[in-house]
């Protein structure tokens, strides 16, 4: 059971929004802990000699942000049964400044039968998507 | 080009990997969490987990781990200084927590052509101890044309 009454959610509806601030020690934190150690995320001059503008984040990283909003919401990690995501733009993150992710979420769809709600998931990083088609269907 | 016949080929089970709580607190941190039940044994305890809960996307780990035999696989003959993550996918049976022990086992589920670039699309299964099954995780790497 969660505080969310099904019935009260209406398609289109902003469950809320939030501000990740990507750095570059968000980065190494993510390398840690997913093991996932590409140079790409953490050498400039790497990244450089493999054709990209700079260091980007783990498209892994936006993606296990961004489900926070849909979790925050439910209040329940263990709510969230199905999560896809497309990476459709790399989140170039400054060694000074860092980058910040824009999360907007949205109810994209009420499944009354299954009691399951798809959240609709837009993530933004200097004004260019970075997601594509990410929803997350939380069991409510 | 990765070769077309792998798809449909199947790869040997992963050793068993064990969620260790501290790892799902630091995965935790790392993607921002802050809900109380992936970090704090009572709370996930009193919403009715054995255990802490890991985030969503934990299981990207256990993929992680099937994922070497595929990309060393000659047959396969995938250029991994190529290769893009495309898209992912957490499909979930229950959520995993810690103290799970997860084997994992990957099968190729398909390879397409699109123009110079190919896409190749993983579809690995999960399984606890008693070889329920936790979570298909499926991804999509695009390998990007010479």
């Amino acid at each position: 059971m969660t505080h969310i009454n099904i019935a009260s959610l209406e398609v289109g509806q902003e469950i809320g929004s939030h501000t990740f601030h990507f750095t570059r020690d968000s980065l190494v934190r993510y390398a840690g802990a997913s093991g996932d150690f590409n140079p790409i995320h953490y050498r400039d001059d790497f990244a450089k000699s493999v054709g990209l503008d700079g260091v980007l984040a783990h498209g892994m990283l936006t993606m296990g942000a961004a489900v926070q909003l849909a979790v925050n919401w439910v209040g329940d990690a263990g709510k969230v049964i199905d999560y896809g995501v497309r990476f459709t733009k790399p989140v170039f993150v400054d060694a000074n400044t860092g980058a910040d992710v824009l999360v907007i979420g949205k109810v994209g769809a009420i499944d009354l039968e299954n009691n399951t709600v798809r959240i609709d998931l837009s993530a933004s990083s200097a004004e260019l998507a970075v997601l594509g088609k990410a929803q997350a269907v939380i069991k409510l | 080009m990765v070769n077309p016949n792998v798809q449909g080929k199947k790869y040997p089970e992963t050793a068993p990997y064990l969620v260790g709580r501290e790892k799902v607190r630091e995965f935790a941190n790392a993607v921002f969490s802050t809900n109380p039940i992936n970090h704090d044994l009572f709370a996930a305890q009193a919403a009715g987990y054995p255990d802490l809960v890991a985030p969503p996307t934990f299981a990207v780990l256990i993929q992680e781990r099937s994922l070497p035999a595929v990309l060393s696989d000659p047959e396969a003959d995938i250029d991994f200084s190529r290769v893009v993550h495309g898209d992912q996918r957490f499909i979930h049976t229950r959520p995993i927590v810690a103290w799970d022990e997860l084997t994992s086992i990957l099968e190729v589920a398909s390879v397409k052509s699109l123009g110079a670039h190919s896409m190749i699309t993983f579809n690995t299964e999960i399984f606890d101890r008693n070889k329920n099954l936790v979570c298909t995780a499926i991804s999509t790497l695009v390998v990007r044309g010479e």
